[in-house]
């Protein structure tokens, strides 16, 4: 080993800290207790990193390093400081803007190596840029779908997947012609177009359910772009933030398509939209029982435990902060109350989570679904507000459900269920909910945010 | 192959193994300010834009290093800042201890 210049040996000891104080970061992550430590030794391995980096010998031009630097910010503050219903969407552009910084890099680092790039080099630098442009615009197109800019439906026709397979067959052929012939300026483009095409095609057919194993997996894909930019760069620490990120984002999709019982392959082929057109038919006349908010404020009150499980539709509803008065009003009376969280509930992993903790509610009250699943035979009322899918007890009975498989909350196994929704139509995925005709569920038809203030409202008429 | 890329994948190979220790350690109630931590850190792919945009090897690598600055400096101050107040609106009802 050659020995470093002085300059070159400390910027190497730099990074050495700030890899050493990213993977502190994330183990400090595994407790609400100390996680805040985890985000104090990220910003000092960052301002650490780039500090040294400044320090570059290479580097001649300040300048623009602090325009960009300052308008990155600029763009960044605005983006820390976004509501919490919008967190998921705003995480989706964050990948976006991940995948386009690493893709930029490559594609110049490419021109500037070009013809003298060996095998093992292009290799690298071709996964960087195709899985950057990929994870670039289906992010984009991931961050539409959240914000309702673009249809949530999945959008599906005839022969989708083989035009998908095409499409990525082509950027790999590519880019093994690269591999073969490194000077071949004029493919390049092509190599970075394709993708993005790509990209874009392989969100289309994704529906809003999907989308805590979709975001996961971008996440995944980030942060392998970012680790084969560290290979180009020969930076370690670039490959250790990577792969941290690529094995986060791996393993929550893991989680995430469990908790659907679903492969990859079949979250990002499926397309979930067409499977449930054909379960949709032959549906029978059936007979369900709807209450109003007094009576279910008085049901409510005379309970002893409590299991509220919120889903997207409290999302949508931004009805948590009501849900904290209701907590707060039943709690008052003495009730145990708490709260089943399905890992899928919502747009991304561990969304409600977020939400509930927004509204001030103590997270040892968030349970998650393997730990509270036990308690429902125990429980006198399950309160289910905005969730659907993940209550529906077809998915532990019916063999033909499309949701069959999937662990769902035993809501049902509660003495009462009460179910807060707008109307009868079924949700987003189409599936009819068993649940909704049962002898001892009650429907609350209605606004979720609405019909939980009117509840809140009558458990204090009562009061006095 | 060089020794600089093996060394590279030892690297990648310890850290992919610690990366799945340390997550899978992590309270699902903690997820989404983990992603979003994880991009934050993802981010540091800035240093290598920075390097382009000072170097000033060639036009072309120059505009797309600005570019690459601007984009990851937004996820380094927009990552750092949402997950902050993400954990910040994590307590528990049971009296911490001192």
């Amino acid at each position: 080993m050659t020995d470093l210049a002085g300059n070159q040996l400390l910027l190497e000891i730099v990074y050495l800290i700030a890899s050493a104080l990213f993977i502190l970061s994330l183990k400090w992550m595994s407790s609400p207790r100390t996680a805040r430590h985890g985000i104090w030794a990220g910003e000092l391995g960052m301002l650490l990193a780039i500090g040294g980096t400044l320090l570059h010998h290479g580097i001649v031009d300040y300048k623009w390093i602090v325009i960009a630097l300052v308008i990155g910010s600029g763009i960044g503050v605005p983006l820390g400081f976004v509501h919490m219903t919008a967190v998921p969407q705003r995480t989706a552009l964050s990948h976006a803007f991940g995948a386009l910084c690493v893709t930029l890099v490559g594609t110049a680092e490419f021109y500037l190596r070009t013809p003298n790039v060996p095998p093992f080099m292009m290799s690298v630098l071709s996964m960087e840029v195709i899985l950057g442009s990929l994870t670039f615009t289906g992010s984009l197109m991931a961050a539409g779908k959240l914000q309702e800019l673009l249809p949530q439906r999945p959008i599906t026709y005839k022969g989708q997947n083989f035009v998908n397979l095409f499409f990525l067959a082509i950027a790999i052929g590519l880019a093994v012609y690269l591999v073969l012939h490194p000077g071949a300026r004029q493919v390049f483009p092509f190599m970075v177009v394709i993708p993005l095409i790509f990209g874009v095609l392989m969100i289309i057919p994704i529906g809003g359910a999907d989308m805590p194993t979709v975001i996961s997996l971008l996440n995944s894909y980030a942060g392998l772009s970012a680790a084969a930019m560290g290979f180009v760069l020969d930076s370690k620490l670039l490959i250790i933030a990577g792969a941290l990120d690529g094995s986060s984002g791996f393993i929550l999709s893991v989680i995430m398509s469990k908790a659907m019982n679903r492969s990859f392959t079949n979250v990002l082929f499926g397309a979930f939209g067409q499977v449930q057109a054909a379960a949709a038919g032959g549906k029978e006349e059936k007979t369900v029982r709807s209450a109003t908010a007094e009576e279910a404020a008085g049901i409510l009150a005379a309970a002893n435990t409590v299991v509220i499980v919120p889903g997207y539709g409290m999302a949508v509803a931004q009805a948590q902060h009501k849900v904290r008065e209701l907590y707060d009003a039943l709690t008052k009376r003495g009730v145990n109350v708490r709260f089943a969280i399905h890992p899928v509930a919502g747009r991304m992993p561990g969304h409600m989570n977020v939400l509930l903790a927004e509204a001030d509610i103590p997270y040892d009250k968030l349970i998650e679904m393997d730990d509270i699943n036990g308690d429902f035979p125990q429980t006198d009322v399950a309160l289910v507000i905005g969730a659907n899918d993940v209550t529906n007890p077809a998915a532990r009975t019916d063999q033909s459900s499309p949701i069959f498989g999937m662990p769902i909350l035993d809501v049902d196994k509660a003495r009462t269920v009460m179910v807060i929704k707008r109307s009868m139509s079924p949700g987003f995925a189409g599936i009819d909910n068993p649940l909704y005709y049962l002898d001892h569920t009650l429907m609350l038809f209605g606004d979720a945010k609405a019909f939980v203030n009117s509840i809140v409202h009558e458990l204090a008429g009562n009061a006095h | 192959m060089s020794s600089a890329l093996l060394n590279g994948l030892f690297v990648f190979m310890l850290a992919g193994f610690i990366g799945f220790e340390i997550i899978k350690r992590v309270s699902p109630l903690l997820h989404t300010p983990l992603m979003s931590l994880t991009n934050a850190l993802d981010a540091i792919a800035v240093v290598g834009a920075i390097v382009l945009v000072g170097e000033h090897k060639s036009n072309l690598s120059f505009i797309l290093g600005v570019l690459a600055v601007i984009a990851a400096t937004s996820n380094v101050v927009g990552g750092f800042l949402i997950t902050d107040r993400m954990l910040k609106m994590f307590k528990t009802s049971r009296p911490t201890k001192p």
